[in-house]
């Protein structure tokens, strides 16, 4: 079938064998949607549309089923995700430039995943450590009393940072 | 390959935070040193129930376990123990209460008034190993089940022992497998609701991770009572590893014939599949799981028809819930009235617990139905740190309420927590302190209620939302007395009329918070002033002369409102503070105290 977007080929032929594999098995909507995730990293359209075909059910209920569960998403999620704290405390104390510093580094805007995929960015309320302000987190671990200068160092050393 | 020995890792949550994984690391390491990596199983097992504790491993047989928090410690456990068989004495674990360093685990006083049925083998077998489940007795039951009983006779097992769902609900199990039974159809269907998601609770997990095969068995003695031959495990896609080991549980099951075609040599068969959740509390209601699996929105439906009518794909299903499976198997080897003996009249058997919040011993407790919450929370919790007083305890989660202290002697069952405004839930039980503000808890429930209310009925979808933005008010003092009637309308028109379960129980927190805490509330609206110091708004700090010029508060400070030299008393100027409270943490003496709002303007 036709599709607008080009599919990674190699991630689409993976797609296609788990559609396979669960296709005559009772309610194979789900499985295929958190292999489909697991794939590409998320459910786009263009892949909802493979999924409508080969499944025989209406993109409308598979969108509605995409947007209902919190771990399908529509856009990809980088594989670390770093919070900069935008809570007063961090703000008076400069949260602002560590988050700047951090779209800069990565070349993304705030709320956005980078190409290869490994960050995503996001600023976040108070996350309640505002004795170590300004603070950022990278996936679970807190890095307290933040400059910009340790943000930029964090992406080149941080130990807990998943490899894509 | 026989290892003469078994290292038991802690793999519960928060011994993962305390990363147990490099402690993993390091003892593998050392093993090698002493080229003895052969001889010595590690495993991961499933919350050993001392939390407080954290990062523990259990040294088998000996039945050792030490707490080790540096490498140093790793080389002396394997060096002394493993190599010499010498046990490290110093690093053993103390009992929390008795401050003594125990011989045997099952002494800890955390233990003494816990009866661990549900948790039989959490932590002491290899959850990964089918032939050490069915050296304690697994798989047991299902061929007593199969050669001695008829499906008839087993339901009635079930419900002579007054089993109750262990979900929350506290319907009977074994009415309920009766109605399944009752039901004609050729294909029936088994489901296990291992959807856990209640912010706190992690019970479920632990058997799933600890005691695969319990649920296994279990669902396939409901399967041979209700006559179906398939079974569906709805396991969240949270729970990686619980996911992990129920496959391999399957898959090892189903090589030694104890799932599959013709069990123990009768004409019974039975399957189970994994399905995994995808991230939505609500399908922890059994008609929303049910949609789930079947590939639609998690939504609910009105019941009846029940599921035990018509459930998965049109055809009678039976769900239950994880740790209520986990109690089957010891019911038919011991018995209805053995299980009898445990727990009161209408409850009987055992309550597994996540206790945590303000006490000293968190963790996973199970405890007798009967026991009192004063036992749970000063006896086996250890009571409250920083020689704080109990304000109150939360169980049942964002469906639950607030018990308060004068309640604390009622023995805990299903009825007795209804009773009390609150339920059982699945068995959160948070405990709070006097720095813990009501109005906030209740907030806090109704964020995770208004996030994952999954918009089908119009009183949660909206009436959530409504209560939550009252709520915000109130806790930024801008609230008024009519807010306070509006918002017990609104909880209780929402209780009354939402479709399931998520909704109906959805204000209780607030319910019950108003019931015990209404004067907090009026504080809150009539002297714009939180008592517990906790919502931001409303709070103001004032400096008394008890401080002893340490400086640390202005250190800590991130916006340079406190001034002062070493020594000398410290001010504060409120119109630069932004109501942290970093330094009411930092101070060493307390002199740092929350006041109503305008009275620090001086």
């Amino acid at each position: 079938m036709r599709i607008e977007k080009r599919l990674d080929q190699e991630k689409e032929t993976l797609l296609y064998s788990a559609l396979h594999k669960v296709k005559n098995s009772p309610g194979p909507l789900m499985p295929t949607l958190q292999e489909a995730q697991r794939i590409f990293g998320c459910v786009p359209i263009e892949v909802q549309k493979i999924i409508s075909y080969e499944l025989n059910e209406s993109i409308a209920k598979i969108n509605g089923v995409v947007t209902f569960y919190s771990q399908f998403s529509l856009k990809p999620k980088g594989k670390n995700s770093i919070s900069v704290c935008l809570g007063t405390a961090c703000y008076v104390k400069g949260s602002q430039g560590i988050l700047d510093a951090f779209e800069d580094e990565l070349k993304i805007k705030n709320g956005e995943t980078t190409k290869d995929g490994k960050y995503t960015l996001e600023a976040t309320r108070c996350i309640g450590a505002c004795g170590l302000a300004p603070v950022f987190s990278v996936n679970e671990r807190i890095y307290g009393r933040a400059n910009v200068q340790k943000a930029k160092n964090i992406l080149k050393t941080n130990p807990e940072t998943k490899e894509s | 390959m026989f290892e003469r020995m078994q290292l038991l890792v802690c793999g519960g949550e928060s011994c993962e935070q305390k990363q147990i994984g490099a402690i993993k690391d390091a003892l593998l390491v050392e093993l090698k040193k002493h080229d003895c990596e052969n001889e010595i199983a590690i495993t991961q097992s499933s919350c050993f129930g001392l939390c407080e504790k954290g990062a523990i491993v259990g040294v088998f047989p000996d039945e050792v376990y030490y707490q080790c928090k540096t490498k140093s410690e790793i080389v002396m456990i394997v060096e002394k123990h493993i190599k010499n068989n010498q046990i490290v004495e110093e690093l053993r674990i103390k009992d929390p209460i008795l401050h003594k360093r125990l011989k045997e685990h099952s002494n800890f006083h955390v233990f003494n008034k816990q009866n661990r049925i549900v948790l039989r083998n959490c932590g002491i077998i290899n959850p990964l190993s089918i032939e050490e489940y069915i050296a304690r007795d697994g798989y047991f039951a299902l061929a007593k089940a199969l050669k001695e009983y008829t499906s008839e006779e087993v339901i009635e097992i079930v419900k002579k022992s007054k089993l109750r769902g262990r979900g929350g609900g506290g319907f009977p199990t074994g009415l309920k497998w009766e109605y399944a039974k009752n039901s004609q159809s050729d294909i029936k269907y088994v489901v296990c609701n291992a959807d856990e998601g209640d912010p706190g609770a992690f019970m479920d997990r632990a058997v799933l991770e600890g005691d695969p095969h319990s649920i296994l068995e279990a669902m396939a003695i409901c399967g041979y009572a209700i006559g179906a031959q398939q079974g569906y495990i709805y396991v969240r896609a949270e729970y990686p590893v619980a996911v992990e080991r129920l496959e391999r549980a399957i898959e090892d099951a189903k090589n030694l014939n104890l799932l599959g075609d013709n069990l123990f040599g009768t004409d019974f068969s039975f399957e189970i599949e994994l399905r995994l959740g995808s991230g939505a509390f609500v399908c922890g209601e059994e008609t929303a799981l049910i949609a789930s699996i079947e590939g639609f929105r998690g939504m609910p439906k009105l019941k009846p028809p029940f599921p035990a009518e018509s459930g998965l794909w049109g055809k009678p299903t039976n769900v239950n819930n994880v740790e209520t499976f986990a109690n089957i198997p010891v019911i038919i080897l011991k018995g209805a009235d053995w299980f009898n003996t445990i727990g009161t009249e209408k409850s009987s058997g055992t309550k597994v617990f996540a206790l945590g919040g303000k006490i000293k011993n968190t963790g996973l407790i199970e405890i007798p139905m009967g026991t009192t919450l004063r036992d749970v929370v000063f006896d086996i919790g250890g009571g409250i740190p920083n020689r704080k007083k109990i304000k109150a305890i939360q169980t049942g989660g964002p469906s639950g309420g607030c018990i308060i202290e004068k309640d604390l002697d009622t023995p805990i069952d299903f009825d007795t927590l209804t009773d009390l405004g609150s339920m059982m839930g699945s068995g959160g039980m948070i405990v709070m302190d006097e720095d813990n503000c009501m109005v906030d808890v209740a907030r806090f429930y109704l964020e995770f209620t208004v996030e994952e209310s999954c918009g089908k009925c119009t009183p949660c979808r909206e009436g959530t939302k409504r209560m939550y933005d009252i709520l915000n008010k109130i806790s930024e003092g801008k609230g008024t007395l009519e807010d306070i009637d509006h918002l017990e309308v609104l909880a209780s028109m929402v209780a009354e009329t939402s479709l399931c379960g998520l909704g109906q129980t959805a204000p209780n927190p607030v319910l019950s918070t108003l019931k015990h805490f209404r004067d907090e509330y009026l504080a809150h609206v009539n002297d714009h002033y939180c008592p517990a110091g906790v919502c931001r708004e409303l709070t103001n700090y004032i400096i008394d002369d008890t401080c002893v010029g340490c400086t640390k508060c202005a250190t800590n400070c991130p916006v340079g409102a406190i001034i002062g030299w070493p020594k000398a008393i410290h001010k504060l100027d409120m119109s630069l503070c932004i109501r942290c409270g970093a330094c009411k943490q930092a101070c060493p003496v307390g002199s740092i105290k929350t006041v109503k709002g305008g009275e620090a303007h001086v």
